[in-house]
């Protein structure tokens, strides 16, 4: 078996339900092995049909799913030996949490002995060890969701799949039970595959996130690359929070443009990711934690007069949106350190900020 | 220290004293402030409550009551009754008792009262109406003689010197009996007085609870068969497709029942439209037509017609709210369908098949018209014998014996039902 070779792949897979509309229209995607691969999107974007296909709970109108090299198109979901955790958990409200466990073992025609031990090793593993002979109505959401992991890792499958798994728990059991995962997602080696819609639960937990939209990957690279170098407009404004601009472009370089502004002919210069040439029409992004406020004189390429209009204090930072010409909503985010501007709504300051952090998008 | 200990121990009760004094106030308060609510929902179900009392506790308990209720014999044969009280049953009893017999029929043929005396009596022993009514002639044409009351009687009818025909009226003086009751598990006196089983030829209650219990198992059995699947279907088909199959599914009730059960009886009897077709395609010939009317089979099948959506409702709703990625979980666990399917889908519709079953069996273990339009001689239940005695034979004691049985049954299964699954996981819909 060779090592660097793709576990899991996607060839041109495409899917349709009514046989007019494609949901997923030409997915490619390879999954390496150990990896934790999140497929990111907006509802109805076709992330979930691309995990039901490989779960084998739908199948692709066209091209191939492989695993471990073999095609799957035509295994039944219950021969590709794959761990899958769903959003509502699907535990089985007529088994004991130890039942619940021992099914796929006892599917699978284990020892009783056997079973015993890996029940034991799975309660353990996410912690539950005392709750083995409670039923699933009478566990908390979190423990709920910790059964669900671990039956789907109880018969040692290769590839486990996530279906928002987290969704439906509260914002700090969330946050536990991301890191819980990835923990399990380390001490195992498994693969892990992962959908979900909320952008900082897969910055937290992938090795890479394939961002979908529309049917189509728009990107599939580590958490760090969408946020920093979105490819498209799409993912800089799916990922992270960001202020967007559209415009005509005005002169283009390699790494340098103009764009001027459609409501005003304010210029800001960017750093152009796929600008077709000039003329063309642009959508600029730029990272409110990226402005500078009181920047010096000539410091910076683009430097503008605002005013203040409502500042909002969120603890660790300090948001503040300000009237930028004649847009308003411009988001700007101050780091809660010592010495931050104080800014009042109505006070009039400057910002600035470099032009490698403006992208401009074809529009 | 001791001291100290005792008067942290007095502290603790005054505490708790007060506590409690605490909490029975707040009770108190929690009950005022709820007092108008309840109220308000007595009021509502007041009406119903009124009418259930009126129209089925009342007539429930008169009809229990009635199935022990010895009739009106000691009152109207007073003196018969009063001499008869110590009567050892082993002897014919004496002159005097005879006397007063006779006083007590020329009475009852006055006060036209003899006809109810001669039903009750004709219960405990069959031919002592005709008895009656034969002496009361007699003793009207009679002209006064020497004779003692008893040769004159014994000659009227030799019954009169039958220790058995002494023994029914005694047995009808008390105001209690256990005649109808015994008469619902063949089972009759003796001229001793004693319990003994009815002559086989004579006995068919038994048989025909048990006989009402396998039909009514039957129609539960095929209604589950018929109805589990269609109910699974209308659970996972697209709500427009549901509905439409809902109402086909609920189209019997939209019908009259007469005119189901008669169409039954067309679609089924010798010479209707199944044997018809069977013959025409030649699988049946001319002299071999299927008998599947008026006997247990039609019974059986016009039932389960009637019954199926009492199986099918609780079954949809109880699918319904299954969701469908408990399959899929157990498939990606490794199970093929089929024991995704047994051990993870079944289970869970279990409160749907025991509702549905509760309900069909109880509904038909009292079902009347179907059983009395299709089931013939073999295809009887024991609510038609109930009706018989209400309307032909007027022997309402009877009638009143049989129905509490039957009641007793279904509340004995009521209680097993309840024991094994727990009427709480009941869902009806």
């Amino acid at each position: 078996m060779n090592q660097n070779s793709s576990f899991v792949e996607f060839r041109n897979v495409q899917k349709s339900y009514d046989g007019k509309t494609l949901v997923v229209k030409d997915f490619n995607l390879s999954i390496t092995r150990g990896e934790f691969v999140t497929m990111l999107g907006p509802s109805g974007s076709g992330k979930t049909t691309c995990l039901m296909m490989l779960a084998g709970f739908e199948t692709a109108t066209y091209g191939d799913i492989l695993l471990d090299g073999q095609p799957i198109n035509k295994v039944p979901p219950q021969k590709r030996g794959i761990g899958m955790v769903f959003q509502n958990y699907a535990l089985f409200p007529h088994m004991t949490v130890a039942e619940n466990l021992a099914f796929p073992l006892e599917v699978r025609k284990l020892g009783r002995n056997v079973i015993k031990q890996k029940i034991g090793n799975a309660l353990e593993m996410v912690e539950l060890g005392e709750l083995a002979n409670r039923r699933p109505a009478q566990l908390s959401g979190g423990q709920k969701q910790r059964v669900a992991l671990a039956r789907a890792l109880v018969f040692e499958p290769k590839l486990v799949l996530m279906d928002e798994p987290l969704g439906a728990l509260d914002k700090n059991l969330r946050e536990q039970m991301q890191y819980e995962i990835k923990r399990i997602h380390e001490n195992l080696g498994v693969t892990m595959v992962y959908v979900t819609h909320d952008q900082s639960e897969a910055l937290t937990m992938s090795d890479r996130i394939a961002v979908f939209n529309d049917g189509i990957v728009q990107q599939l690279a580590s958490p760090a690359t969408l946020y920093e170098e979105p490819e498209n407009a799409f993912v800089a404004s799916f990922i992270g929070e960001n202020n967007r601009f559209s415009g005509t472009v005005k002169s283009l370089d390699s790494d340098r443009c103009i764009v001027t502004l459609d409501d005003d002919d304010c210029n800001i210069r960017a750093l152009p990711i796929n600008i077709t040439g000039h003329g063309s029409r642009a959508i600029l992004s730029l990272r409110p934690e990226r402005v500078v406020i009181d920047p010096e004189e000539g410091s910076l390429p683009n430097i503008f007069k605002v005013r203040a209009e409502g500042v909002t204090y969120l603890g660790d930072h300090i948001r503040c949106s300000v009237n930028f010409g004649q847009r308003h909503q411009f988001i700007i985010k101050i780091p809660n350190s010592e010495q931050h501007p104080v800014l009042k709504p109505g006070s009039d300051f400057r910002i600035g900020w470099a032009g490698r952090d403006c992208r401009a998008f074809n529009a | 220290m001791n001291e100290m200990v005792a008067r942290t121990d007095t502290l603790n009760t005054l505490t708790a004293d007060a506590r409690e004094f605490e909490g029975k106030a707040l009770r108190a308060q929690l009950a005022r402030s709820t007092r108008l609510e309840k109220a308000k929902a007595l009021l509502l179900v007041l009406p119903l409550l009124l009418f259930i009392g009126v129209m089925f506790i009342f007539p429930l308990a008169d009809m229990m009551l009635r199935s022990t209720d010895n009739g009106p014999v000691a009152e109207l044969m007073p003196d018969t009754a009063a001499r008869l009280l110590d009567w050892d049953q082993f002897t014919l009893p004496d002159e005097a008792t005879y006397a007063a017999l006779a006083r007590d029929i020329q009475t009852a043929q006055k006060e036209r009262t003899l006809g109810k005396i001669a039903t009750r009596l004709n219960f405990e022993l069959s031919g002592i109406r005709s008895l009656l009514t034969k002496s009361a002639r007699k003793l009207a044409q009679m002209e006064s003689s020497d004779e003692s009351w008893k040769q004159r009687l014994v000659q009227i009818d030799q019954r009169w010197g039958e220790l058995a025909t002494w023994s029914a009226i005694k047995r009808v003086l008390p105001s209690v009996t256990a005649t109808f009751y015994l008469s619902s598990l063949d089972l009759a006196y003796d001229a001793k007085g004693e319990v003994v089983r009815k002559p086989p030829e004579r006995a068919i209650y038994v048989d025909n609870f048990i006989k009402t219990f396998a039909i009514s198992l039957g129609v539960t059995l095929s209604c589950f068969i018929l109805g589990f699947p269609v109910a699974y279907l209308l659970s996972v088909l697209p709500t427009a497709k549901a509905n439409l199959l809902m109402i086909c599914v609920l189209l019997p009730f939209w019908t009259s029942l007469l005119v189901r059960t008669t169409s039954w009886i067309a679609l089924l009897q010798t010479h209707g439209i199944v044997n018809d077709l069977l013959v025409w395609l030649g699988i049946l010939s001319e002299g071999n037509r299927l008998d599947m009317m008026y006997n247990m089979f039609g019974t059986v099948v016009a039932m389960t017609h009637i019954l199926l959506p009492f199986m099918i409702l609780p079954l949809f709703s109880v699918m319904k709210s299954i969701d469908p990625s408990f399959m899929r979980a157990a498939t990606s666990l490794g199970a093929s369908p089929f024991t995704a399917f047994i051990r993870v889908y079944l289970p869970q519709t279990k409160p749907g098949i025991a509702a549905g079953s509760l309900l069909v069996f109880i509904l038909a273990i009292g079902y009347y018209i179907t059983p009395a339009l299709v089931g013939g001689r073999t295809g009887q239940m024991i609510s038609n014998f109930i009706a018989y005695h209400m309307q032909q034979s007027l022997n309402w004691g009877l009638a009143a014996a049989l129905a509490v049985i039957l009641l007793i049954i279904v509340l004995i299964l009521y209680w097993l039902f309840n024991r094994i699954i727990g009427i709480d996981k009941l869902k009806l819909g």
